[in-house]
């Protein structure tokens, strides 16, 4: 890529000492995007929006906002009747961390179906499921932050998880909560990594970028791309595809901010936490659902206990994905072309979808085996499932180019096509 | 492209189902509301004033006795401030409403608290001092706080009317423990408060007949202003919103068309 001439001389002498009107230019305006990215592409940017706006409200928030649990609950009422536009502010944070999940959950799954977590982008993977990660932890910390009954209680369950490490377990909870329940020093503590793992998550989403422009853009038919015939700049062409995206997306989250602020929420936490008083069901956020089902579908197994078989295997479910890039070792990205590996994408996403249904209801009776058959087909999917599909599966064949089946107008190109060409 | 269509469509029917299903296995827990037709639902809805401040009125008279609502101020019932939608009152009767009541103030310069008449600007003022003050007054039950009652229950304005309409007599047969009372909405049926309502036991200013399904109703209706003072800005400035966005997206849309119409 040439050297761009800078003509406004301030910009000129910036950039010749520290170049990042170039950077941004190569980056955000020139950066080469295979031209038949679809909707589903929309996702990465949206995300990259939320997090931002999370950050905006979020930091304004905390100049009003009283981390002691003798003042929380109440100092969020506050925002909400006696700051200006406090509620606004508010939901819109509230809202806006499950609307950052739908569009994440949308990006993973995108990945998934097209195959972007393939060599060369295994990196790019990683950071995104550390993104994913971070973001389950921020977003669980934010939940206690208003002191209600679920946020408590909540925080009690999760934390809790840690007791059923063998010998140390329970001196891991102390630490964690700074006492001998979640108190006070629980709710300091999970304010002041409420507020700095957002920026972590930001630094972590700088190098998913570094990443994504080093291996660059996968595409719907999972090809490389062969030269610039197949790429367009992602400025205007992107850049205002992605806006037209988040528009309809803001309608749909600003449609809920407003008229259904409390759709994703929980009743019980608008009572204040209450350590003597247990709510009938304790739930988690939608977002953590699954895992949830996962967390109480496992028994004791041998000589494990179940809560500890049930962290271990909650945790998997996550951390297995890690692993993603080499189980399938599939050479073909895009599910388009793999006529197996295309119905199990559909089943896993049923898949989770049971989970969290499940993890939504008491774990007994039916859920119970529900959550139970799901789980196991959740660790079937992915250890066995991929690996054999990867190995017995006849993929269809792959077009040359991105070109030819766009120019053609057909998603397979034949091999004839491309000879004329 | 027209192959993508039908994944599109069971991915959308996908999400919509596993909505559904959530949310109704939620909802499996409640007993069949009676669903009201509240004016404050829906994009467009809205509080009527007579029926907020005949809430306020029943609130004052009745429930009062019992139950704060430590999160709201005598101003809040004029409006104004961060929170447009008050109550329909005027200053002057804000000013007058705060000032019948004795608020707590203090330490003077002789280091003693003191009574004073209250002032809009005060939080209303609580009926016990202590929960203990609240549970030894009430044969150990706990009246809740009702600032936030609507958000804090399942079902929200319907369940509060549900317990206010619900006090029938026990059924034959079904064992009643000292000092509850039977509540066809509440869980179990046995509720520590005693009936709250009965017709008459507010004369209302502007003449309406004081039924219990009237005086439920106008109290729902209050308690969802106090949880929710912000509705009907909130309401207001969402249809803006959103029309403002449908119209920028729309546009957006046609730019990505022109823009995109050289892409082969």
């Amino acid at each position: 890529m040439s050297e761009p001439a800078w003509t406004n001389p301030a910009v000129k002498w910036i950039d010749e000492r520290l170049p990042i009107f170039t950077v941004m230019r190569h980056s955000a305006i020139e950066y080469p995007t295979p031209k038949n990215l679809s909707y589903w592409w929309n996702f990465g940017s949206l995300s990259g929006f939320m997090l931002v706006l999370m950050i905006a409200t979020g930091v304004v928030l905390a100049m009003q906002y009283t981390p002691n649990s003798a003042l929380a609950f109440d100092s969020v009422e506050r925002i909400m009747r006696d700051v200006n536009y406090g509620w606004l502010l508010r939901y819109i944070h509230m809202n806006g961390a499950s609307f950052f999940f739908i569009a994440v959950y949308i990006h993973i799954f995108r990945g998934l179906y097209y195959g972007s977590y393939k060599t060369p982008r295994e990196l790019l993977w990683w950071l995104g499921l550390i993104i994913l990660i971070l973001m389950m932890a921020t977003a669980f910390m934010g939940y206690v932050l208003p002191w209600g009954q679920m946020s408590f209680w909540g925080a009690t369950v999760i934390t809790n998880l840690f007791s059923a490490i063998p010998l140390v377990g329970k001196h891991i909870v102390t630490w964690l909560w700074g006492g001998f329940a979640v108190d006070n020093p629980t709710l300091n503590r999970f304010f002041s990594l409420h507020y700095l793992l957002p920026f972590v998550i930001f630094a972590v989403v700088f190098l998913h970028l570094w990443a994504l422009h080093t291996a660059k853009s996968n595409n719907p038919l999972g090809i490389d791309t062969k030269g610039p015939q197949d790429t367009i700049p992602f400025h205007p062409y992107y850049t205002v595809k992605d806006l037209f995206g988040m528009g309809v997306f803001l309608i749909v989250f600003l449609g809920i901010v407003f008229f259904a602020p409390n759709f994703f929420g929980e009743p019980d936490n608008y009572i204040l936490a209450n350590p003597l008083s247990t709510p009938q069901h304790i739930v988690p956020e939608w977002y953590f659902l699954p895992y949830y089902a996962i967390l109480r579908a496992v028994p004791n197994i041998l000589f494990i206990p179940a809560k500890l078989a049930g962290v271990i295997a909650m945790f998997s479910s996550i951390f297995i994905l890690f692993a993603l890039p080499w189980l399938d070792f599939s050479r073909v990205r895009s599910a388009r072309f793999r006529p197996l590996y295309k119905w199990v994408y559909w089943l896993m996403l049923i898949d989770v979808l049971v989970l969290g249904y499940v993890g939504a209801n008491p774990p007994e009776g039916l859920y119970l085996v529900i959550g139970r058959v799901a789980t196991s087909y959740y660790f079937l999917h992915w250890l066995v499932i991929v690996p054999l599909i990867a190995l017995f599966e006849r993929p269809k064949p792959l077009p040359t180019s991105i070109s030819t089946p766009v120019l053609g107008g057909a998603a397979v190109a034949s091999a004839k096509t491309m000879e004329k060409v | 492209m027209r192959k993508i269509m039908p994944r599109k469509a069971a991915l959308a029917a996908a999400a919509a189902l596993s909505l559904g299903l959530t949310f109704s296995a939620r909802a499996e827990d409640q007993p069949n509301l009676p669903k009201q037709n509240w004016s404050f639902y829906g994009v467009f809805g809205t509080f009527n004033r007579p029926d907020l401040q005949r809430g306020f009125q029943v609130y004052k008279d009745v429930c009062s006795a019992c139950h704060s609502m430590h999160l709201l101020s005598y101003r809040d019932l004029g409006g104004g401030g961060a929170i447009d939608g008050g109550i329909g009152l005027s200053t002057d009767e804000v000013k007058a409403i705060a000032a019948s009541v004795q608020v707590t103030d203090g330490p003077n310069d002789q280091g003693d608290m003191f009574q004073r008449p209250g002032r809009p600007s005060d939080r209303f003022v609580s009926p016990f001092p202590n929960e203990q003050a609240a549970r030894a007054s009430n044969n150990g039950a706990l009246p809740p706080d009702l600032s936030l009652i609507i958000k804090a229950r399942e079902g929200g304005p319907d369940y509060v009317y549900g317990i206010l309409t619900g006090f029938k007599d026990a059924p034959a047969g079904f064992t009643m423990n000292e000092g509850m009372y039977y509540n066809e909405t509440f869980a179990g049926h046995q509720i520590a408060m005693p009936p709250p309502l009965s017709d008459g036991a507010v004369t209302y200013a502007d003449g309406t007949n004081a039924t219990v399904p009237q005086m439920a109703h106008d109290v729902v209706t209050f308690l969802t202003w106090a949880a929710n003072p912000e509705l009907e800005s909130r309401h207001r400035i969402g249809v803006k919103v959103v029309i403002f966005l449908v119209i920028l997206t729309g546009l957006l849309y046609a730019v990505k068309r022109k823009v995109w119409s050289d892409v082969h």
